[in-house]
């Protein structure tokens, strides 16, 4: 249908119908264009790195490794957006999930777990992480099933303290605050991923984002993700019209936690150090301003608000104290941007929502719904004969 | 779910018993028998203030009466809870009798391990019993009907049984397409989940093929062909009402609760929204219960009429009957002066 419609629409020659044609195309081979436009951003990325003001920066290996710690928060992102994108379930502790995803990898593959010693391989812990988080989603989702807008928020705040906490306090099973460190790295076919080599990382995360981004648009797109609208917009509609309001809101807290156990093991995997201080409030708080931020609901909004915001808060602000210094800005030079970045976070979200609530990248999911003038030319005002209509034999 | 009794009214699409509803001291609802025979429209009138939302709310599932109860197509949905203090008894005894065994165990074996696995697997049982009593999976309903536990049914368990309804304020789904709200009414009706959304396996796709033409459908017969890309919010007050309604229909029920329609509108979309109603039940074979002010549009086409005020039934009958009951001329325009 959308194709069609673009055909149509099309005027020969032009920019515009070149970018109509484009954009039908794309909406109609989703999947393709998800992987076609990650393979493209991959690639230049790190070619785009090798040129003048990036390269002064840094070197191109340092910001392969960054894009890749970028795309941990992506991920994080993308699964947040769901919960609080789709099915407006507000969730302040969504760093739990990404704890619990990272600590299932660091028991079963690790040295040092004290209570165990498995070596599991990286693939199929990437699957069995997202499982676990997801079973953590159910359960830390279903006391707050109950509660709305700010009471949702302050129990999974709640929840997301008391997940670091246990890991931190469990020192039997977890070693405390030192972590379980030596955690194996991953391996494929034989080759084996090194801290000193960035490269097989990246690839790999851009592989999981790719998938990752797919099945996010696929459920925005069903009859799920329209249940999850649904429940944001009205609850009490939405169960009035046959939508199981319990089963819809724990899919979401599950689906999102796993994205964040993918996200965890990942983790795990590239730090080789599992250690409850990495998983503290600042960093769900980081994620929901990133979701924010690009753009609630949109899905390449929210991954391109956690790229842009990781990388200011990872690059930028620390290249501003050298700039400065080179520069000899009195003032500015002695101050540690770094220690700032929260008080950016909330300068730049105070600005949004005073001057752009709905994100940098608004939805525009809505581009497909203004193809539907084809079909709705038929019929008279009270539309086609109800003797054919599918109400037939109810 | 649980039918447990198929009562007298085995022929009706609905039947309402002496339900009851009180807030605190306050009785919404009084004692209200109704019936809603097959493929008829019947309306619930009454003053401000007599109930008719509340009754409305009891038989949709979202209250639970204080007593009596509904049944919708034979089988008994909505009642007041039935042992509902067993349900946590059913809830923690597979823990309780897993936590004794393991006691025994420790006692008998001083086995450490076994009494280990055996108190986890308390505690996992008590889980799985808790996250089933709020999913309530059908296995999970069948143990509460043997155990003699009766619930109602949640509001989404009567749109499945064929009930579907309106709200007396509009409820749509602001920030989503008409089509889109109409395809969330189709819910019920759509079998793809969520594994097979993440695959886009065929089911899925068909599916989703097949949701949006009938969701098309639906809007034409409601005549809002062409509006089908429009956020519900921004469409005027008139075709949100038909909106509204055709999400309602979407779930093809036997039964159709609209809370009051044409409110707000102005007598020419009245008139329509009248015509239209009367379509829905000779084309598509539905029942309509109708809860209205304006008189013009009840005496028209309903087969019967139920007058509620102050939460009692003060009088029933066909429009005629209604019309000359003096009961239900007090109600309305209050006591000849003598």
């Amino acid at each position: 249908m959308t194709a069609t419609a673009g055909a149509a629409g099309a005027r020969p020659g032009g920019f515009r119908a070149m970018r109509d044609r484009v954009s039908t195309l794309a909406a109609a081979h989703r999947s393709i264009t998800i992987i076609v436009g990650w393979i493209i951003v991959a690639t230049a990325l790190p070619i785009l790195m090798l040129l003048p003001p990036f390269s002064t920066f840094q070197p191109q290996k340092l910001w392969i490794d960054g894009f890749t710690n970028a795309g941990v928060f992506i991920l994080l992102a993308l699964g947040l957006n769901m919960v609080v994108g789709f099915a407006g379930l507000l969730d302040l502790g969504y760093a739990a999930f990404y704890a619990i995803g990272a600590y299932t990898y660091a028991f079963a593959a690790s040295p040092t777990v004290p209570w165990i010693s498995l070596h599991v391989p990286f693939w199929p812990m990437l699957l069995v992480g997202a499982a676990v988080a997801a079973m953590f989603g159910i359960l830390l989702g279903a006391p707050t099933l109950r509660l709305r807008g700010d009471y949702l928020a302050i129990v999974t705040l709640g929840f997301g303290e008391i997940v670091p906490a246990v890991f931190l306090n469990a020192d039997k099973v977890t070693n405390g605050t030192n972590g379980i460190g030596g955690v194996y790295k991953p391996e494929l076919l034989g080759y084996q991923f090194t801290l000193g080599n960035p490269v097989p990382y990246y690839i790999a995360m851009v592989a999981i984002i790719a998938v990752v981004m797919i099945f996010v648009y696929r459920l925005q797109d069903s009859r799920l993700g329209r249940a999850w609208m649904a429940v944001r917009e009205d609850e009490l509609a939405a169960a009035s019209n046959g939508v199981n309001t319990v089963t819809t809101k724990l899919l979401a807290f599950a689906l999102g936690a796993s994205t964040a156990g993918l996200a965890g093991v990942f983790t795990a995997s590239k730090l080789t150090l599992v250690s409850p201080d990495q998983f503290s409030f600042s960093v769900s708080f980081t994620i929901l301003a990133m979701v924010v931020l690009g753009g609630m609901g949109n899905v390449w909004g929210v991954a391109m608000g956690a790229f842009i915001l990781y990388t200011i808060q990872s690059v930028v602000l620390k290249q501003l104290n050298p700039f400065f210094h080179t520069l000899n800005v009195p003032f500015l030079k002695d101050i540690d941007f770094v220690q700032y970045q929260f008080l950016l976070y909330g300068v730049a979200l105070v600005g949004m929502m005073l001057l752009r609530p709905e994100g940098l990248f608004p939805s525009s999911r809505r581009k497909r719904e203004l193809h539907t003038e084809l079909d709705d030319d038929v019929g008279d005002e009270l539309g086609p004969d109800p003797s054919s209509s599918p109400m037939e034999g109810v | 779910m649980s039918a447990l009794t198929a009562g007298p009214g085995a022929g009706l699409v609905l039947q309402a018993y002496k339900v009851t509803k009180a807030f605190g001291g306050l009785v919404a609802v009084k004692e209200v028998d109704l019936e809603i025979p097959p493929t008829s429209i019947v309306s619930l009138i009454g003053p401000n203030g007599a109930g008719k939302t509340t009754f409305f709310n009891v038989i949709a599932g979202i209250l639970d009466p204080t007593s009596g109860y509904v049944e919708f197509r034979g089988a008994r949905m909505i009642a007041r809870p039935i042992r509902a203090w067993f349900e946590p008894v059913v809830w923690v005894v597979p823990s309780v009798v897993a936590g004794v065994i393991a006691a025994i165990v420790n006692v008998a074996t001083a086995n450490a391990d076994a009494t280990a696995l055996l108190a986890l697997a308390a505690i996992g049982l008590l889980i799985v019993m808790f996250l089933a009593a709020i999913v309530r999976p059908r296995w999970y309903l069948r143990l509460l009907a043997a155990a003699g536990v009766f619930r109602s049914s949640r509001p989404n368990d009567m749109v499945k049984a064929g009930m579907g309804r309106t709200f007396q304020n509009i409820r749509l789904f602001a920030n989503m397409t008409a089509l889109e709200n109409v395809q969330v009414g189709m819910h019920t009706k759509m079998r793809a989940n969520a594994a097979d959304a993440l695959l886009s396996t065929p089911r899925a796709r068909a599916d989703e093929r097949q949701s949006e033409a009938k969701a098309r459908d639906f809007l034409g017969i409601v005549g809002l062909k062409g509006r089908s890309g429009e956020l519900a919010k921004n469409l005027p007050y008139g075709d949100q009402r038909k909106l509204e309604l055709a999400r309602a229909l979407a779930s093809e029920p036997a039964l159709l609760l609209l809370d009051e329609p044409t409110a707000g509108m102005n007598p020419r979309e009245t008139a329509e929204m009248t015509q239209l109603i009367d379509r829905l039940r000779r084309d598509l074979a539905i029942s309509i219960l109708l809860i209205e002010h304006d008189m013009k549009v009840v005496m028209g086409i309903s087969d019967r009429i139920y007058v509620l005020d102050h939460g009692e039934l003060i009088s029933q009958g066909s429009p005629a009957e209604v019309r000359a009951d003096p009961r239900v001329i007090e109600a309305y325009l209050g006591k000849p002066v003598t």
